[in-house]
């Protein structure tokens, strides 16, 4: 890893919230209160700033251009100019969770309809292996003759 | 108060009484007073406001309206999905299969016994008919043969069949039924979805789905 990839707790870092009353929503660290507490704020995702538990916190790989203990509309203005909304909806992170989403939320009739479309795919799928495999059947395609070593004694 | 009055009337009655020093004549009650008297009182039913079950208000689950597509969890067609054709007045479901796509027949169930899926049909315009209530599947006994004589191994016990009258509403309202469904946008996927068992698969959990 290269040392941009690293995630520290610093002043500007974007952060997951991952349980508690706003679990879920992204916010920006504002200032570090101590070893064990940040000063966070959301704007743009209704997170009112607060004092949060960095356990409660998951680190992005997004950081904000910021200094310390920006006020909230400051914030949301360098937020806005650096488009992070549209960042974290393009991150594979943000997509997992929204595909998990949409699996919690599926209907019974739903499942069925997937049920249905993966047993269609599968079926073209596996016809296709089974023409490969009888061309290889037919013309077996030259294998390159390894030379057995000599073990020695 | 008049009913009162004549029923003292004849309480007491004067009689003539032989014998030199019994005065003549006594005074003597009609009805004689019991001899004995309950050392207790008799227990009295009290009175409640509580109403028997046949008066109860029968609610019904906000998810369950008709035309709601049900996964039934009891019963001997338990796994199926079926329709919901409309609460009788027990409070039981009427469902249907309908019996063309998966076998379960015009039934009732009880609405805990279900699980109320999103999917729903339009199914305002069916009429469902009218001697389908409670009665009309009331279980009806069987009688068992009688022993007479010499024919002690031919009896044979009555099976149930189903009736003629079951069969012709069964019919009439499946053609209603499939007729709604094939007007549906998805009726391919439709008709696969309500003649496939329901189960569930791996790491699902039913408490935490959505149907």
């Amino acid at each position: 890893m290269v040392l941009q990839e690293f995630r520290f707790v610093e002043i500007g870092r974007v952060a997951f919230i991952a349980y508690g009353k706003e679990k879920g929503k992204l916010c920006v660290i504002v200032d570090v209160i101590d070893q064990n507490r940040a000063l966070i704020d959301g704007p743009c995702t209704g997170v009112a700033k607060q004092q949060l538990n960095f356990k409660s916190l998951h680190l992005t790989q997004f950081k904000l251009n910021i200094p310390r203990s920006v006020r909230t509309g400051t914030l949301k203005k360098q937020w806005e100019k650096e488009k992070l909304t549209e960042k974290w909806e393009q991150s594979t992170w943000a997509k997992k969770i929204a595909q998990r989403e949409k699996r919690t939320s599926m209907s019974d009739f739903d499942r069925f309809k997937l049920m249905k479309a993966k047993q269609s795919r599968n079926r073209l799928i596996s016809r296709e292996v089974i023409k490969l495999q009888k061309q290889i059947k037919k013309q077996p395609p030259k294998v390159k003759k390894i030379r057995k070593r000599v073990s020695k004694k | 108060m008049a009913p009162v009055k004549k029923k003292t009337e004849a309480r007491v009655v004067t009689k003539d009484i032989g014998g030199d020093k019994n005065g003549g004549k006594r005074t003597v009650r009609v009805s004689r007073l019991p001899r004995y008297y309950p050392t207790e009182d008799r227990a009295r039913k009290l009175r409640s406001r509580k109403k028997p079950y046949s008066q109860h208000k029968k609610k019904l689950r906000p998810s369950l309206t008709p035309g709601t597509v049900c996964i039934l969890l009891a019963g001997r067609h338990k796994g199926k999905r079926v329709v919901f054709l409309k609460q009788l007045t027990s409070g039981m479901l009427l469902v249907t299969g309908p019996y063309h796509l998966n076998g379960c027949p015009l039934r009732r169930i009880n609405q805990i016994y279900v699980i109320a899926t999103k999917t729903k049909l339009d199914i305002g315009d069916i009429k469902v008919p009218e001697r389908i209530n409670d009665a009309y599947f009331k279980r009806e006994k069987l009688r068992k043969p009688k022993h007479t004589e010499g024919e002690i191994f031919d009896t044979k016990k009555e099976v149930y069949s189903v009736s003629d009258e079951r069969k012709e509403d069964q019919i009439n309202v499946d053609k209603q039924v499939l007729g709604v469904i094939r007007k549906h946008p998805e009726r391919k996927l439709l008709f696969g979805y309500l003649g496939a068992m329901f189960s569930l698969q791996n790491k699902q959990y039913p408490h935490l789905m959505s149907f």
